[in-house]
């Protein structure tokens, strides 16, 4: 009489669910994976207030001052001098591949400006492209001014010590003077966009053929890998480039954002950027087993694509670690490109090594991709 | 005349530890068409996926239309035409699409024409711009057969092309495969079940359990099978006890009814007549009659020996 729900029936389904679940190792390991991993890199790799950022100095005065105030400056833990520069082009050139992300100039006769209490300027250069991986570091400089030169006032200057602090800092923020976090993110955006859509699309590609049967039918013509999977990269490229005008646009209109550097030379990198991302997805297609796989495969590509890349978090502000693997991924060097192109007018020699790192992992997977991809049903 | 278009020595397929193709040697020549017969399971698609480079084989040899099957895959692929068990083309194409996409990867020469013919000749033009996807069964195993045909294979590999095809559909494939054979000199290995069909074959190769057990033409097959069959026709009412009784008897290998008769078969031919006598006695309005062993009474029997054999 009562048919509405019966529970034999219920748990003959769950029972199902069960078992298939079971046998799909793949997801299973993929819904162990991927909570793991989140955790993994969301609590570890995660700084919002980053610290050790590479900073270089061009100094034209070489007095103990300027020294005390460099050391205050490393004992910040903000700021890391890594790189010795010669003069202010070579830094400047270093901050436009991102390479710096800070340059203090001391000019000449700062010592002795600052003995005769004239309290000279000290200029901090600021790579602001992303607002969020300086603002703790320029603040820490600022309330550094008075108390960094404590220990070395002493005896007739420290006079020096009592009112304002004994020199005037000063921070340049350069690239993004406004501070506006969309000059950062909508740039970026686009990278985000492109790995996400351009992935997910092919990783379906070929285990869509091996679901539906038709695979049996192409391996069974002369079709060579190559000619599959350069078949189904290309027309991708296309909506690729679609993307990339429609955010260029976006950004234009909405934004106010402007190309600074060449949009040629943006089309272009874009060009591999996209292939890139189109062989990473026809890749975890043929090693996946069904659609599902494959989703699976292109989500764990894409988290830490999006975590570790220097979209969501200050790149130079990761554990070394991270910045270890995310020096591996395209997007993150897509970044630094397009950030570099749009907010800095960078050119083709200040992207050239991050170019040459998104061409090594293109390749790298294509030839992965070609080796994995079977031309027998074994 | 005889040249040997597929010739293949103990070839060996294994999945996981369990050999589903074994050591089976094949030969077939020029023009004929071959059938390839077994139940279920035995290894009929996973033979001929060897055959066309699909699968490697874990041991064996052979050539097909003389290449060597475990080297120049890519050159038997382009000669070979493989009509998969399973329909698979693209369903959100059209017809005409599929064809179009075969007709390219082939390098069709002419290929828009040798499309419209093909379409002609298999009668499919009014359905050009119809989705493979929404397409009968019937029509989607044409549509298969027409693109196995575009690029004019010397050598067509069919797999159950006729499965779920009506019986004027069938006819009419098996009439256009004749038709290929003997005026494009094109050979056919073909598989099915259906007994008829086999019967429509120039030769017959029979497997179970990856063994090859039986082969020749059909005369051959049913003469070496050593299996003699009797007509018993009884009252409706008296069939089911003489089956259980029959089938109870060592001699008889099979008691199947057809209608209102039953067919006995057995390898002995006294001790199986003797048997027939004994259940026979005292039943009225009895006829019993020897006929001539028919394919698929050879068949079962070869699968029953087979079962036997490999156990
Ligand atoms: N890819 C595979 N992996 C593991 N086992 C397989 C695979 N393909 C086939 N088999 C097994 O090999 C055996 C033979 O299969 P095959 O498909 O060749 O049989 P068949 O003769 O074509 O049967 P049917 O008449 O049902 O089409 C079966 O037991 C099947 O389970
Ligand atoms: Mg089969």
């Amino acid at each position: 009489m009562m048919d509405l729900f019966s529970f034999k029936r219920f748990f003959a389904v769950i029972l199902k669910e069960f078992i298939q679940m079971r046998r799909d190792r793949m997801t299973f390991a993929m819904m162990a994976g991927i909570p793991v991993m989140q955790l993994l890199l969301f609590g570890y790799a995660i700084n919002s207030n980053p610290k050790n950022l590479p900073a270089a100095v061009v100094s034209a005065d070489h007095g103990t001052f300027s020294r005390s105030i460099i050391a205050a400056m490393q004992n910040s833990e903000y700021f890391r001098f890594s790189y010795k520069v010669d003069s202010a082009e070579e830094a400047e050139q270093l901050m436009k591949e991102g390479e710096l992300q800070f340059v203090v100039h001391i000019p000449p006769d700062f010592s002795r400006q600052l003995i005769r209490g004239e309290r000279p300027q000290l200029l901090l250069e600021a790579d602001a492209s992303d607002p969020a991986a300086v603002s703790y570091a320029v603040s820490a400089f600022s309330s550094l001014a008075s108390t960094a030169l404590n220990r070395d006032l002493k005896g007739t200057l420290s006079d020096l010590r009592q009112n304002e602090a004994p020199f005037e800092p000063v921070i340049h923020r350069k690239f993004n003077p406004e501070i506006n976090t969309q000059a950062n993110t909508v740039p970026a955006l686009m990278g985000v966009i492109l790995t996400m859509t351009m992935v997910f699309i092919t990783a379906l590609a070929i285990t869509r053929e091996k679901e539906r049967g038709t695979m049996e039918n192409l391996l069974a013509t002369p079709l060579k890998p190559t000619e599959v999977m350069a078949g189904k990269i290309v027309p991708y490229i296309a909506i690729g480039i679609v993307q990339v005008t429609l955010v260029l646009l976006l950004a234009e209109f909405l934004f106010k954002l402007h190309v600074n550097g060449s949009i040629l030379l943006l089309y272009f990198v874009s060009i591999f950027f996209i292939a890139t991302n189109l062989s990473v997805g026809i890749t975890f297609s043929s090693l996946a087993k069904n659609q599902l796989q494959a989703v699976q495969m292109s989500v764990f590509f894409f988290l830490p694509s999006i975590i570790l890349s220097g979209f969501m978090f200050p790149f130079r502000g990761m554990p070394e670690w991270a910045q270890a693997i995310g020096s591996v991924l395209p997007l993150t060097h897509y970044l630094v490109i397009i950030r570099g192109i749009m907010l800095k007018g960078n050119g083709f020699a200040e992207i050239q090594s991050h170019f040459t790192a998104i061409l090594i992992f293109f390749a790298a997977v294509l030839v992965l991709g070609i080796l994995r991809y079977r031309r027998t049903l074994d | 005349m005889s040249e040997l278009v597929i010739d293949v020595t103990g070839i060996v397929k294994k999945f996981s530890g369990r050999t589903v193709v074994d050591r089976l040697s094949l030969k077939v020549r020029r023009g004929e068409i071959f059938g390839f017969l077994g139940p279920n399971g035995s290894g009929k698609t996973t033979f001929i996926r060897m055959l066309c480079g699909l699968l490697t084989p874990d041991a064996g040899e052979g050539k097909c239309l003389g290449y060597n099957i475990l080297k120049d895959q890519n050159i038997i692929r382009r000669h070979a035409g493989y009509m998969t068990q399973k329909f698979s083309f693209y369903e959100d194409l059209t017809v005409r699409e599929n064809l179009d996409f075969i007709a390219r990867i082939y390098d069709v020469p002419d290929r828009k024409k040798s499309i419209i013919e093909t379409m002609e000749k298999l009668n499919f033009s009014s359905r050009a711009n119809q989705l493979a996807g929404s397409l009968s069964g019937g029509w989607k195993q044409r549509l298969a057969l027409a693109a196995c045909l575009l690029h004019k294979p010397e050598l067509l590999l069919l797999d159950e092309p006729t499965a779920g095809v009506d019986p004027k559909a069938r006819r009419e494939f098996w009439d256009e495969v004749h038709k290929l054979a003997s005026e494009e000199n094109m050979t056919v290995l073909i598989t099915t079940h259906y007994m008829d069909e086999a019967e429509r074959c120039t030769r017959l190769a029979y497997i179970a359990y990856g063994k090859l057990l039986a082969e020749g033409t059909l005369a051959e097959v049913i003469s070496s099978s050593g299996l003699y069959t009797w007509s018993v026709s009884a009252p409706q009412k008296e069939l089911p006890a003489m089956i259980r009784k029959l089938q109870a008897d060592k001699a008889v290998l099979q008691a199947a009814p057809f209608g209102n008769t039953l067919h006995v078969s057995g390898t002995d031919k006294s001790a199986t007549e003797n048997a027939i006598k004994t259940v026979c006695a005292g039943v009225q309005e009895l006829s019993v009659e020897e006929i001539e062993s028919g394919l698929e009474d050879v068949f079962i029997h070869l699968m029953d020996k087979g079962k036997d054999n490999f156990q």
